[in-house]
């Protein structure tokens, strides 16, 4: 279980509150106007921006300090691939960040490339794969990592909307096999319904508590009603 | 005198102003080209601001060398109308053997240099150009702006090329005339500039690793470090060593590293414009990916700073080197009769009026520095064909 407890996180002269928990498991949408705070939510929960009050929990323990020693994946909105080393290597890096492999954890890094449909890939750069693959090749390295808790700040926003779709039907497959708690930055509502089960609304520097999609959408609060405008889905 | 001056800085400031225009995003030229803006409109919109916020700096970088040049002077001047600070230094020094003399002028000279060079920090740095996507620039100007384009090149071209070739020419002729002197001094200048791109690398790279991931003030700071190299010229820097040395021990014994460590210096502004936004790029896209994988300070720096950096490290690496190659400034304070560098041997030869000789080996001097800066440059881009 992740629980924000009473959190408050500054960056610049922008704050952010949220106190709430998300159950082990749950697929949630972090929603809201650009600005509102979505990104530093998951820097906070990641690790990149230090609390100002509060803590975040894990499993009712702090988690620690180090972002990389947190029970978490994160994949970002670029740059989740270095673009001089090959699709095994960037895959490979989640299990060993030294770089140093055994044999048997290549063949793990291996199958995470098969399981995304990517295993003629291996030796190839970053720059050779389409966007899509890209996101696949990221997709793996989480799968490897296999942390309970996975961050997406909105990967695949810059594919189309078929790919996307396809994308996030792949992502929701492999979390929902492992289990892996997951919030997920959007600015598509037909993302959100599509991938999660709940939603977090996130504006004027405070997120709300989780709330199940499917009402939230139906009977949108004010903040919400101004951010969808017309689209409600 | 004035047009030798113009020769060497053309290049610098050419190579500037692209920079400047290439940064210019293809889209602004696109929403222009949508407004079919006239030619004068084109100017006001776009390149107007672009060169009013470069023009100004390259300005005072040029005035800057300018201020320093030494070599020039020395091979043409001489005379009190022709002479500069920095050559009435060098006068005090090596004639007069007047340190106090040497001393008071290197500090008017440091004094101007410094002036200016506080006047070129205060001028607005450029600022970014808002959002581009690297997209192919099409230009869509007609064909007589085509014409215009290629004369102005070709003059500007010819009045490059030309007073370089006619000396290559005329050295390639008499290349075997050359005294058997020429071997050691290659040999010095080689490795006064392979010890002092080294030394100007590992400055370049402290610094940027150092600052690049602080706020501003700490990146102009480290500007600032790498201006003040420009402010002390080779010659003041030189003065104050050998006036610190001289009650010691007999400072020409250290010609070799003062030489190797001055011209690091005076290379390290350009190495640090070159390495500092690489450094700051790298940092700025994947340092979040690097503590979420919790990657170690070793592996990134093996794995992902040292090959994302190769290039610009090449790059900085070849002018260093070339800069140095091509140096006459502290060595000719300190040199002794015996130690040769190719532009100390080209000088002296000149000096005996055996023009034949010295543009043979001024011949060398170019091969060999075109083969250094070659060979850094090729070793930054070899492997690193990767994005």
């Amino acid at each position: 279980m992740l629980h924000l407890d009473r959190l408050a996180v500054q960056q610049g002269g922008f704050s952010l509150r949220a106190d709430f928990k998300i159950a082990a498991g749950d697929r949630v949408a972090v929603i809201g106007p650009s600005g509102g705070g979505k990104s530093s939510l998951l820097n906070a929960i990641a690790g990149f921006l230090a609390p100002r009050v509060g803590q975040v929990l894990w499993n009712g323990q702090p988690m620690p300090d180090h972002p990389g020693e947190r029970p978490l994946s994160i994949l970002f909105q670029d740059h989740n691939l270095f673009p001089h080393l090959t699709v095994l290597d960037n895959v490979a890096i989640g299990l060993r960040p030294d770089m140093r492999l055994l044999v048997s954890q290549k063949a793990q890094a291996l199958a995470a490339l098969d399981q995304v449909g990517l295993s003629d890939k291996a030796t190839a750069y970053p720059r050779d794969l389409s966007g899509g693959q890209q996101g696949r090749a990221g997709l793996a390295r989480v799968l490897l990592r296999q942390r309970p808790l996975l961050l997406l700040d909105e990967p695949f926003a810059a594919l189309g909307p078929a790919l996307k779709d396809e994308m996030l039907e792949i992502t929701r497959q492999i979390v929902q096999q492992a289990g892996v708690t997951t919030l997920m930055v959007t600015h598509d509502p037909q993302d959100a319904m599509s991938f999660a089960e709940y939603a977090i609304l996130v504006a004027d520097g405070h997120a709300d508590a989780p709330a199940p999609i499917g009402p939230l959408f139906h009977e949108p609060p004010v903040a919400l009603q101004a951010y969808l405008g017309r689209r409600a889905p | 005198m004035i047009l030798a001056h113009v020769f060497f800085n053309l290049p610098l400031v050419t190579r500037l102003l692209l920079q400047a225009w290439m940064a210019i995003p293809a889209e602004r030229f696109r929403v222009a080209e949508s407004l079919s803006a006239a030619p004068w409109a084109y100017f006001r919109l776009i390149e107007g601001p672009m060169l009013r916020s470069t023009v100004p700096g390259a300005f005072l970088l040029v005035f800057l060398l300018c201020l320093t040049s030494f070599v020039v002077a020395l091979a043409v001047g001489g005379g009190p109308r022709g002479t500069t600070i920095e050559l009435a230094i060098y006068q005090a020094f090596r004639l007069d053997f007047d340190l106090g003399k040497a001393a008071s002028l290197a500090l008017v000279q440091f004094l101007i240099c410094g002036t200016v060079s506080l006047l070129a920090f205060l001028v607005p740095l450029p600022q970014t150009n808002g959002l581009g996507l690297d997209r192919v620039l099409q230009r869509l100007d007609g064909w007589r702006h085509r014409l215009w384009d290629g004369f102005w090149i070709s003059i500007a071209a010819a009045f490059l090329v030309l007073p370089l070739g006619a000396v290559l020419f005329r050295g390639l002729r008499h290349l075997l005339e050359l005294p058997p002197q020429i071997l050691a001094a290659s040999v010095t200048s080689l490795t006064i500039a392979i010890i002092s791109t080294a030394l100007c690398l590992a400055m370049a790279l402290s610094l940027s690793l150092a600052f690049a991931r602080r706020g501003a003030l700490a990146r102009s700071l480290a500007e600032a470090t790498g201006i003040l190299g420009l402010a002390s010229s080779p010659l003041v820097v030189g003065t104050g060593l050998f006036v610190l040395i001289f009650p010691y021990a007999q400072p020409m014994a250290f010609a070799l590293p003062i030489t190797a460590s001055v011209n690091a210096m005076m290379a390290l502004p350009f190495a640090l414009r070159v390495l500092m936004p690489a450094v700051q790029e790298t940092y700025g896209d994947y340092l979040h990916l690097r503590m979420s994988l919790g990657m170690g300070r070793w592996i990134w720096a093996k794995r992902i700073l040292g090959p994302r950096l190769r290039r610009p490290i090449g790059f900085s690496a070849g002018l260093a080197a070339a800069l140095s190659m091509g140096d006459l400034g502290v060595i000719a304070l300190f040199a002794d009769p015996d130690l040769q560098t190719l532009p100390l041997m080209l000088y002296r030869l000149m000096g005996a009026y055996r023009m034949d000789q010295a543009a043979a080996t001024a011949v060398v001097l170019v091969v060999q520095s075109l083969f250094l800066f070659w060979m850094f440059d090729r070793g930054g881009r070899r492997h690193a064909a990767f994005g």
